[in-house]
């Protein structure tokens, strides 16, 4: 049962003017599609064929023999995720429970914008900024490359690419620029919401 | 018309200015210009893409590391492959910071200078060290370009030279850089994303292989003999 790549959920000109269709076109079917084809093809043969995508993260992770298995494992879980929590007009603010912990865990919504933009703008090179359960509190991180969460016991619930692939043909260096535009104008807070209700489950 | 003819002077300042040696820098650091036209490695590399990686990006890293110095006069006093062969002895509370971004500084002065419009091949004691180390410049362009796929996210591939001339390849991840042991570099490509996404896009391998036409063996054959010499810097 070889890994494959999900379908985006919206057409490749949805997130437009805030993700080029250009960036999405390659993102998806480009450089996710290559995590795809890798992890297959490393990890045919292996004790590893057949687990679930996040066991192989886990048992990949700081295993100096499967760094190259853990990059491409943990860049398909990532960009699973990733696509996942954006829409066209998404943006704003959550309501329901997701706004109730983010206010309890933060002490308000923009004080967690403000953790996520400086995790999002100071995690230097390729990586990753996220939301995450961690226990019963959400927390805010960043983790480089690959890396996420998961394989510190947290349930990302919302994550942004922050390798320059997902924004330079649309922001160049502005990274700044990106993290605001998805915060504003990307983030689908209604699957992020499910995404926390899984996690809680 | 006089006054046209002093701005066109000007203009032309930052192709000779290169000859003013980065290697005695020390803090505060400031961009050097760059050895030739931002169109000057065309097609291999686009003008837009030099503009942004010299201009902003490699500006970023310079204006970062003088911030981190600015309250800690002695380490700023240090020439900048000093002051990363010590980046356990500065404050924690800087330490990654100079890291980051003294080593963004020392990465990209050296990449600027090893690059040229001009083509060419290695020659005399350089292309000697090349086929004794690597058995020849193919069999080194093939490692380098294997290497530079290999890196995961950002980083660089370094060839880099002892004393007595001695060769090897490495890779370091993000802006770290063999000085920071106290190696040295005698040429590097870069392998961020930013240095050829505009014109490769995600074809890292195309970018590795192109690059060969920009370097400047002149250049990097006159490193050679300074590192023998015990003089070169960064």
């Amino acid at each position: 049962m070889a890994f494959t790549l999900p379908d985006l959920p919206y057409p490749h000109d949805a997130l437009v003017p805030y993700m080029g269709k250009e960036t999405l076109e390659l993102h998806h079917g480009k450089h996710h599609q290559a995590y795809v084809t890798n992890l297959n093809n490393l990890i045919a043969g292996t004790d590893l064929e057949g687990k679930s995508l996040e066991e192989i993260c886990r048992l990949s992770f700081n295993d100096p023999a499967k760094v190259s298995i853990f990059n491409n494992a943990g860049q398909h879980w990532n960009h699973i995720l990733f696509w996942k929590v954006m829409k066209r007009g998404g943006g704003g603010k959550p309501g329901g429970e997701l706004l109730k912990r983010i206010e309890h865990d933060f002490g308000s919504f923009e004080a967690f914008t403000e953790q996520f933009k400086t995790a999002a703008v100071t995690q230097f090179g390729s990586g990753w900024a996220w939301l995450s359960l961690d226990g019963d509190r959400l927390k805010v991180t960043k983790t480089p490359n690959g890396e996420n969460p998961l394989v510190h016991g947290m349930r990302p619930i919302l994550g942004i690419d922050v390798w320059e692939h997902a924004y330079y043909l649309d922001y160049r260096n502005r990274r700044p620029d990106y993290v605001a535009a998805f915060l504003n104008h990307l983030v689908n807070w209604e699957a992020v919401e499910q995404e926390l209700h899984n996690a809680l489950a | 018309m006089r006054r046209r003819a002093v701005l066109a002077g000007l203009a032309s300042l930052p192709v000779f200015a290169w000859q003013i040696r980065v290697e005695a820098q020390t803090g505060p650091y400031s961009l050097p210009p760059l050895p030739y036209p931002t169109n000057a490695l065309e097609p291999h590399i686009d003008q837009r893409t030099m503009e942004l990686h010299h201009g902003r990006h490699h500006q970023a890293y310079v204006t970062n590391l003088n911030n981190a110095l600015k309250d800690h006069g002695e380490a700023a006093k240090l020439p900048l492959q000093d002051l990363l062969a010590k980046l356990g002895e500065l404050p924690e509370s800087i330490r990654t910071t100079v890291r980051n971004n003294g080593g963004g500084h020392a990465n990209h002065a050296m990449f600027w200078e090893v690059m040229g419009p001009g083509g060419g091949r290695p020659s005399g004691e350089l292309a000697a060290a090349i086929d004794r180390d690597f058995g020849g410049l193919d069999k080194l362009q093939e490692q380098f370009n294997a290497a530079g796929l290999r890196v995961f996210g950002s980083g660089w591939v370094f060839v880099t030279v002892d004393a007595t001339g001695k060769l090897a390849l490495v890779t370091r991840p993000n802006q770290d850089t063999p000085l920071m042991e106290g190696g040295r570099v005698l040429f590097g490509n870069d392998v961020w994303e930013h240095a050829y996404y505009l014109l490769y896009q995600n074809r890292r391998g195309d970018y590795l292989k192109a690059w060969w036409n920009v370097v400047n063996w002149q250049k990097v054959g006159e490193r050679y003999a300074a590192a023998k010499a015990g003089k070169l810097s960064i």
